[in-house]
């Protein structure tokens, strides 16, 4: 498909080229410095928006997170207290807690239920790809919009339409985001009805990569479906489960609008997690500095898992 | 082709699905078990539909088929601005993704066409990026916008607030010169021969090649944009400079606002990712392979 666009392309590249080969002829051959700044012209808007709007930021919130920020008193150095007063906090201590529950449950739930979908679904039918279509709806629907729907269907009355088409099965009712009990269980559900049809595409991808030869071989060996899942396709199956784990389990860490629109942390704190708790010190209690601190801890852990994850995987390839 | 057909078509899939018609059971559970997923995943997508051209007010009384078709919560919608939150968020959507595009494939030009002293560096910078999730740097970025280092300008309250910091994006940068570094480099030395500037090269040679690319980088970049939750909320000065996705909240906490409404500025904030979507749904699906297997 490449050869045939390059086939078409050549001839018009060539014609509008030496028409711009007549204008120039005459010019002199550009200097040394001004060809090796080319490249640098070409990154120059990249570098800018960078610059501005992640390196200064990060810089400035760990700037900030030295220090007691005090608006028209100037800000005071304070070492390391603002961290240590984020470790001391029994808010940020529970919020740890919850993102952990959610991070997990999450990732290993929209693995799972991404696995099964990815096995129900796999093939080259055209049937099966309209199917495929419609269950991704909810990856590219915003996270925002996403939330609002499921508060209106998780209405915690009997008579909500959750607890309407629960009770066709017989369950419920429940009191979903409403209760402490049953409110983090109820985002994690959101959570994997948002990301497992993410999963599924990469699985599927998985799948498709798998060698048909393989499963001939279990076949012949007289192996059931069970083993050949077991033996076959979950080994060939584990670089994109890796890849998947690291990227949702980063992606749990640092959750937000999620749990901000369906609870806003509530109801009295079952939900709060860390982006939360560090949304409402700086935003609301305008506790900038112990904010900020708490931002560069939760970079500190993504990035160490990154970096742990890519180290095993290096090794893991390596030997 | 022919081989695998002989050996048995149950082979091509994990679960062993039968595709020969007579396999009446394994192929009604499974069409049984795809309409429930089907239910399961956009039933509640389709449920906004009904409920933003439905008249009720209880919010307990929500169906799949609206009782009532009207369009009346689209239009008390429009006293609480829904219409000029929605102007928003395209507004920020299109300017952003423009900038997003431009930036994007010249970066990815010089880091795909070009050797220079310092490109490592770059990359491990473009690759930091990546790996610095939004959400930490925040609050920081709520004091910077308000006055820019050097130039102090204040952007808050403006919609320059929201889509300069969305300007460039290391996915995007990084899928373009993946791509980028595909095209062979005569094209660009038989154009050299004739005398083309770098700027003719970039644009006549390089950048026609890359659609396919930048489609995928355009679908990506416009749902990053869409969902942006934190930024439009931080850079606002007061609710009527937020995103729809933003105001939503806001109208569901208004007393005088019903579900219905709320459900029409959400039907309002999820068409345009679901046209989006179904329009270029090949690249998506592409950009998720790749971007996941390389990032």
């Amino acid at each position: 498909m490449t050869a045939a666009r390059e086939a078409t392309a050549v001839p018009g590249v060539t014609h509008t080229a030496r028409d711009g080969g007549v204008s120039t002829a005459g010019r002199r051959k550009p200097r040394r410095w001004t060809r090796s700044a080319i490249p640098w012209l070409f990154l120059a808007p990249a570098l800018l928006f960078f610059l501005y709007f992640k390196f200064i930021p990060m810089a400035e919130g760990i700037r900030l997170s030295l220090y007691k920020v005090q608006p028209f008193l100037g800000d005071l150095f304070v070492g390391m207290d603002n961290y240590t007063s984020v470790l001391d906090d029994s808010a940020f201590q529970d919020a740890a807690v919850h993102t952990a529950v959610l991070a997990a449950g999450t990732t290993f739930g929209s693995m799972i239920v991404g696995f099964c979908l990815a096995l129900l679904l796999e093939g080259q039918a055209k049937s099966l790809w309209f199917v495929r279509s419609a269950v991704f709806l909810p990856v590219v629907a915003a996270t925002a919009v996403i939330g609002e729907i499921w508060r209106v269907l998780l209405f915690p009355a009997p008579n909500g339409f959750a607890n309407e088409v629960l009770s066709w099965i017989g369950v419920g009712p429940s009191t979903f985001l409403d209760h402490p009990d049953t409110a983090l269980w109820s985002v994690m559900l959101v959570g994997i009805w948002k990301h497992a049809p993410y999963d599924m595409v990469l699985i599927l991808a998985g799948l498709a990569g798998i060698d048909r030869e393989q499963y001939e071989a279990a076949a012949i060996d007289g192996t059931n479906v069970f083993q050949r899942l077991w033996y076959v396709t979950l080994p060939a199956l584990r670089p994109v489960v890796t890849i998947l784990l690291t990227l949702a389990a980063i992606r749990g860490l640092r959750v937000f609008t999620e749990v901000y629109v369906l609870t806003g942390g509530g109801p009295a704190g079952a939900t709060s997690v860390w982006m939360t708790t560090v949304f409402s010190r700086g935003f609301e209690k305008n506790d900038i500095g112990v904010a900020a601190a708490a931002s560069v801890m939760l970079f500190l852990v993504t990035f160490v898992l990154t970096v742990i994850v890519q180290v095993w995987r290096r090794a893991r390839e390596a030997r | 082709m022919s081989r695998a057909a002989k050996v048995s078509t149950r082979l091509d899939t994990a679960l062993g699905w039968s595709t020969d018609r007579n396999a009446w059971l394994s192929r009604g559970v499974r069409i049984l078990l795809c309409v429930l997923a089907v239910l399961l995943f956009t039933g509640p997508l389709i449920t906004v539909f009904s409920g933003a051209f439905d008249v009720n007010r209880d919010p307990t009384q929500f169906s799949v088929i609206p009782h009532h078709p009207t369009t009346i919560n689209f239009e008390e919608g429009s006293h609480k601005n829904i219409w000029g939150y929605f102007a928003n968020s395209l507004f920020i959507a299109g300017g952003a993704l423009l900038l997003q595009l431009l930036v994007s494939v010249f970066a990815a030009y010089a880091m795909a066409r070009k050797k220079f002293r310092g490109q490592a560096i770059i990359l491990l910078l473009i690759l930091t990026t990546m790996m610095l999730p939004e959400e930490v740097i925040a609050i920081p970025l709520s004091l910077i916008v308000g006055d820019l280092p050097v130039v102090h300008w204040n952007l808050r309250g403006t919609l320059l607030g929201v889509i300069l910091p969305l300007g460039a994006w290391g996915f995007s940068i990084f899928v373009m010169t993946e791509f980028m570094r595909e095209i062979p480099v005569e094209l660009e030395e038989a154009a050299k021969v004739d005398g083309a500037g770098e700027l003719r090269i970039f644009a006549r040679i390089i950048l026609p090649l890359c659609r396919p690319a930048l489609a995928v980088i355009a679908v990506f970049g416009f749902n990053m944009i869409w969902d942006q939750y934190l930024l439009p909320r931080i850079v606002a000065n007061d609710p009527s400079d937020y995103t729809l996705t933003v105001a939503l909240a806001d109208l569901r906490s208004d007393f005088e606002v019903g579900p219905g409404i709320v459900l029409a500025g959400a039907l309002l904030a999820l068409l345009p990712s679901l046209l989006v979507y179904l329009s270029l749904q090949k690249s998506f699906l592409r950009g998720i392979t790749t971007g996941a297997v390389k990032g």
